[in-house]
């Protein structure tokens, strides 16, 4: 790896991170979605605006907007409760900030698919003689996260390439690792050349696997 | 801990900032849409190196981050001495017209795969009847075909241009004071992160919201009046 004077192995270093971001924010911005949506389907008013006023004001603002108020907002507040000078850690601000923005498409994508799922599905359930337990386990919830399969892995992919964002605020991941190697090596577009082909690769895993699954969520559909 | 009138104080500045926004967000549409119709062509063109190009045009850039891309060409061009005694320097110099070509090459793959769908979905029956009446080929195409197909782009085209006004914020890590990065500024200065972005925020959800309006109007008025 002459071409990258020496630094390859600290951009593998960088793309791991990367990757660790991106699925720390999956696992907690899913339990935001799954939170959102739950929010969303209430019958009081004040929860359902809630849910739908997280989902709004998110998506209509940029990711790093999110990230800076995360990593700024964090560190005074922490300042304010310890009553020193606290560096918050940019790792956590970013699976944070970006959770956050990835729970308010995945409550979205939830919501849209869980009413799908035709409502005669959840009656006929209960007709059987299911609990309403039972018909959200075994009936709607198989054939909405068939529906939200496709959406759900395009939002992970953008996710993935979002993590770059968090870089601006020092958090040492793929983007991170670039900067620096350009700095030493005054070969900024070697540098980010490479990082480019190794997101493409990640993003291009991510595709596959999100192909293969749809193939295999949907064995069993005819036609 | 919250203090509202921070959040009025700091809206006129961050006004200043919006202007920005919506420039780039307005130069990034353009030219991103510009590059889209031959990128959507070459998709969908019979020549295999045509066809290939688009093909790889618009894996690399739906599969890198904007960010990348902003950095590649706004340090990377620092690289190549040889170019800052070029006519392209006064360009690739500026992180304004680096962020807007950045951005635009970047929604040009998402705006041509789209039209390029749309487009090839056109019944075959519309362009043999535009013919039929002697239209020529460009008139068929801008008449007929495109027409028929930005009805069916127009959707996914909306979405672009809120995700393009979002994305624009990245021209805040290249040393320009759009909304995002007026605003970072402003909450160093303040010492007022909460209030500050909250503006911020405001300011993001009232150019989207406007956004989305006109891109309702547009659809209405591609559909076809009865």
């Amino acid at each position: 790896m002459n071409i990258l004077h020496g630094f390859g192995s600290q951009l593998l270093l960088g793309a791991l991170a990367t990757v660790q971001l991106a699925l720390a924010s999956l696992v907690v911005g899913s339990l935001f979605g799954v939170t959102g949506c739950w929010l969303q389907l209430r019958q009081n008013r004040l929860l359902r605006g809630a849910g739908y006023l997280y989902a709004a004001l998110i998506r209509g603002i940029p990711d790093l907007l999110v990230v800076f108020a995360v990593y700024f907002g964090g560190s005074l507040t922490l300042a304010k409760l310890t009553g020193r000078y606290v560096e918050i850690d940019a790792f956590a601000a970013g699976v944070f900030a970006l959770s956050l923005s990835f729970g308010a498409y995945a409550a979205e994508i939830a919501r849209g698919a869980l009413l799908s799922v035709n409502a005669g599905q959840r009656e006929a359930a209960w007709t059987l003689g299911l609990s309403r337990t039972q018909a959200l386990w075994t009936v709607i919830l198989p054939q909405a996260a068939r529906t939200a399969l496709a959406p759900f892995g395009n939002q992970s992919i953008v996710l993935l390439k979002q993590t770059s964002i968090v870089s601006i605020v020092g958090c040492d991941e793929l983007m991170r690792k670039a900067a620096e190697a350009s700095g030493a090596t005054r070969q900024p577009f070697t540098m980010y050349l490479a990082v480019a082909l190794i997101y493409l690769v990640l993003t291009g895993a991510a595709t596959l696997l999100l192909e293969r699954t749809e193939r295999r969520a949907s064995r069993y559909l005819g036609a | 801990m919250f203090d509202i009138a921070i959040v009025w104080s700091v809206l006129p500045a961050l006004g200043k900032g919006a202007l920005l926004t919506l420039e780039l967000t307005a130069l990034v549409i353009l030219f991103g849409t510009l590059l889209a119709f031959p990128l959507a062509l070459a998709k969908n063109a019979r020549h295999v190196a045509a066809r290939s190009f688009a093909h790889a045009y618009i894996v690399f850039f739906r599969g890198t981050p904007s960010l990348v891309q902003v950095f590649l060409l706004y340090y990377g061009a620092g690289q190549f001495q040889s170019l800052q005694a070029t006519f392209l320097w006064p360009v690739l110099g500026d992180p304004f017209w680096c962020v807007v070509i950045a951005l635009a090459l970047n929604s040009a793959s998402y705006t041509g795969k789209t039209l390029a769908a749309a487009l090839a979905a056109v019944p075959r029956g519309a362009r043999e009847a535009a013919f039929s009446l002697g239209l020529a080929r460009y008139q068929a195409f801008l008449s007929v075909e495109f027409p028929l197909a930005a009805r069916t782009a127009l959707p996914a085209f909306g979405n672009e241009v809120i995700l393009t006004c979002k994305a624009t914020s990245l021209a805040s890590t290249v040393t320009l004071l759009d909304l995002t990065g007026t605003a970072r500024l402003l909450s160093a200065e303040t010492y007022a992160p909460y209030e500050v972005f909250l503006g911020a925020g405001l300011v993001y959800l009232a150019i989207n919201y406007g956004l989305m309006l006109l891109m309702r109007r547009l659809e209405r008025a591609f559909k076809p009046s009865n």
